[in-house]
């Protein structure tokens, strides 16, 4: 893990006294509401339905044992006991006030950890693989050059006032678990010709209110040259993207009204001026930032380093349920990486406790290097663990109510916190998601579903990724009331693609339901072993969507519950 | 004449701006747009004081492409901000300084606040017209707000360039 040296922890601390300075002027009435209200964002601050939320960057997922300590320490001096992982690699504190903000930030800066850049239009927090580093399907690790991003997108002068927010994710593996295909920009690195790592930069991609797959902007670009190819990117986007209209300000909208070979020419001709510039990456800087990277002191395990568990433990079969869908292969042999769900049947999707917080840290220190990772899916996950140890972790893990055997599962809910807190919501987001959860309960019968993701948004913001769900609910708001829209299909990875929407939109109550139905035609037409996907795409849309709507046509049921259900707001 | 953050210190500002275009010239140091400048050069050239060049938020890459044969002939450039969440005028800044090598006075007006000197300042900013009813004094201070940042400036490598390096 990056140990911040004291140019890094000075950036940090001054950043804190700029806030600090900046929320005084503001409470002085120097700064007004228009203009504190830019500055506060690109801080992480927002003033939503409840309460203000601070939005803390966990750059590149990773997050070390003492920072996780000091995280549940703001959770129970200044907020309610606990926070929320976002799909971002953020943690968010619903329960603050703004003036004790500097104070928090400052104590955050302690284990180097910030707000920066965290909303606002600017280049946010740069994501990654939670399995960086140590994936066996990875060629390249990223996580040197993911620092070297951070650094460079760290009040970046040139990009501090962006036409809208700019997203950058960064992977080395060769499956994309980093949404490459629907961010900004998604950079895959691979060996280029004579082996030095090449970045694919695609560009252009985004969910929310007009979802767009990115486009191939180069195919082969050498490490040395990202941070000048990169500015080339924004420069284009800061002159020519749209400031008139909110909805059309992203990087996609621009590319595609410029067309990929007219955008393409304008960044190679911006790119031809920057290119062998001073931001070209030194092998000095590379090998400095990778220094920090190299695997840790990992003991030398067989293999076939069986787990400590014995056949008389009665626990037996609940704890193969949970390595089942828990434990993911290692580079190393040996080990293993361990996700820990966030997603306990009833809890917010995401939402950690203090208690928690402490205790993943714990178990980071005892079965690992100390070190966590935050995932795309809410979840966190143990980087390093020992095989042999993994019955010793699961027991752990489950008193800490960490244990939840549903990774990758239908209740492994994506969700964004919703109208309960969010200001842009248009629908509540968490209830959806525990009726769900308490409608497929069962294990047997999730275990039996097999591979399943559902993201639920409450809003078209898409915060919660629902184009990519293999089921997607997106929350929306007609005459006053919640309705939520469906869609099937859609799916991360390296044929990542939007859902295909299945109709018209439901009341709240019907939402089980409705999966149910879903759900009973993927079990009806499945082939043996074959995912929800895979039928999916054998047999389309059009069965799912005849099932569900089919008393619709009959003019029954639905439509009562609807009007029981109405939640004027 | 309103107040100028110069160079770190606050001055006077001698310089007008030419608000009609067709208007005979004033006297003293003077702001012209583009159009005026391409317009009415040669009476531009033979004007007693300094001339500047006024760019407004939307000038293209290729707006300055065009002029930048005559850069050298303005004591001063000012870009207009109309809002300071329009950052168009830091990528013009750095296209002035970098790619054409401007080296006179780039002046920010417009809506110029305390919280954008610092960023203004590094992309090649040197004078600042800050928003009328905004304290000066205090927005000095801004001028401090970090002291190594990490990517290149008007000024200085990148931070990774100078790392160990006291």
């Amino acid at each position: 893990m990056y140990r911040y040296d004291d140019y890094d922890t000075a950036l940090v601390v001054e950043r804190v006294a700029q806030f600090r300075d900046q929320v005084a002027r503001w409470q002085a009435g120097e700064l007004t509401e228009d203009e504190f209200r830019p500055l506060r964002l690109q801080n992480g601050l927002y003033v939503q339905r409840q309460a203000p939320m601070l939005r803390i960057a966990v750059p590149y997922g990773m997050l070390s044992s003492a920072q996780l300590r000091s995280l549940a320490y703001v959770a129970r001096r200044w907020d309610k006991g606990y926070g929320h992982f976002t799909t971002r690699h953020n943690l968010q504190f619903n329960w603050l006030k703004i003036e004790d903000c500097p104070d928090i930030l400052a104590h955050l800066a302690q284990v180097n950890m910030h707000a920066i850049q965290t909303s606002g239009n600017c280049i946010r927090n740069i994501t990654t693989d939670p399995f960086a580093g140590i994936a066996p399907d990875e060629v390249i690790n990223p996580l040197p050059l993911a620092e070297i991003l951070r650094q460079w997108s760290t009040f970046h002068p040139e990009f501090a006032f962006l036409p809208r927010k700019f997203k950058i994710a960064i992977s080395g593996a060769r499956e994309d678990r980093i949404l490459g295909w629907f961010n900004d920009i998604g950079l895959r690195l691979a060996p280029g010709e004579e082996g030095e790592p090449c970045f694919s930069v695609i560009a252009g991609g985004g969910l929310g209110r007009t979802p767009v797959r990115g486009k191939l902007l180069k195919a082969s670009l050498p490490w040395r040259h990202i941070l000048t190819y990169l500015e080339a990117i924004l420069r284009v986007f800061n002159l020519h993207g749209r400031r008139d209209n909110l909805y059309k300000a992203r990087l996609k909208i621009l590319v595609e009204a410029l067309g990929l070979p007219e955008f393409t020419r304008q960044v190679e001709a911006e790119w031809q001026c920057l290119k062998d510039g001073p931001a070209t990456i030194t092998q000095e800087e590379y090998d400095r930032v990778a220094a920090h990277f190299h695997p840790p002191a990992y003991r030398k395990l067989p293999q076939e380093n069986k787990e400590n568990c014995r056949p008389q433990d009665q626990d037996r079969e609940e704890f193969a349920r949970w390595r089942a869908r828990a434990v993911h292969a290692h580079k190393q042999p040996g080990y293993a990486a361990v996700t820990l769900s966030l997603k306990s049947p009833g809890q917010a999707p995401g939402d950690i406790t203090a208690e928690q917080m402490e205790a993943v840290a714990d178990l980071a220190d005892r079965f690992g290097f100390g070190e966590a990772r935050s995932s795309q899916e809410q979840n966190l996950i143990l980087p390093d663990v020992e095989r042999r140890s993994l019955f010793a972790l699961w027991e752990a893990a489950r008193a800490a109510g960490l244990a939840t055997p549903n990774v990758g599962l239908l209740t492994d809910v994506v969700c964004c916190p919703g109208g309960e807190l969010c200001d842009l919501a248009n629908a509540r987001s968490v209830p959806v998601a525990n009726a769900i959860q308490a409608r497929f309960a069962d294990l047997d019968r999730l275990f039996d579903l097999g591979d399943l993701r559902l993201n639920i948004s409450g809003c078209i913001n898409a915060c919660s990724h629902h184009h990519v769900g293999h089921i997607g609910i997106l929350g929306v708001e007609k005459n006053n009331a919640e309705y939520y829209q469906i869609t099937l299909g859609g799916r991360s990875g390296n044929a990542a693609r939007t859902g295909e929407v299945i109709g018209p939109s439901f009341a709240a109550a019907d939402i089980p339901d409705v999966l149910e139905q879903i759900i009973g035609v993927f079990v009806a037409r499945r082939a043996p072993g074959e995912t929800f996907l895979a039928t999916f795409d054998r047999i389309g849309l059009a069965p799912f969507k005849e099932r569900v709507y089919a008393d619709h046509a009959h003019g029954t049921g639905r439509r009562r519950n609807q009007l029981e259900t109405e939640t004027p707001r | 004449m309103s107040t100028l953050i110069k160079n770190g210190v606050i001055v006077a500002d001698p310089w007008t701006r030419l608000a009609n275009p067709d208007a005979a010239l004033p006297e003293g140091d003077l702001f012209v747009p583009l159009t005026v400048w391409h317009t009415r050069k040669a009476a531009l050239l033979s004007h007693p004081a300094r001339i500047g060049l006024w760019l407004e938020t939307e000038t293209l890459p290729e707006d300055l492409a065009g002029i930048a044969a005559d850069l050298s002939r303005f004591a001063a450039i000012a870009i207009y901000i109309p809002r300071f969440v329009d950052g168009r005028g830091y990528s013009l800044a750095r296209l002035l300084r970098e790619r054409y090598r401007y080296t006179g006075e780039l002046r920010a007006v417009g809506d110029v606040l305390h919280d954008q000197l610092f960023a203004l300042w590094r992309v090649g900013f040197d004078a600042w017209a800050l928003k009328e009813g905004k304290d000066a004094q205090k927005a000095l201070q801004a001028f401090a707000t970090f002291r190594n940042p990490y990517q290149a400036d008007t000024t200085r490598p990148p931070l990774f360039r100078r790392r160990g390096s006291p």
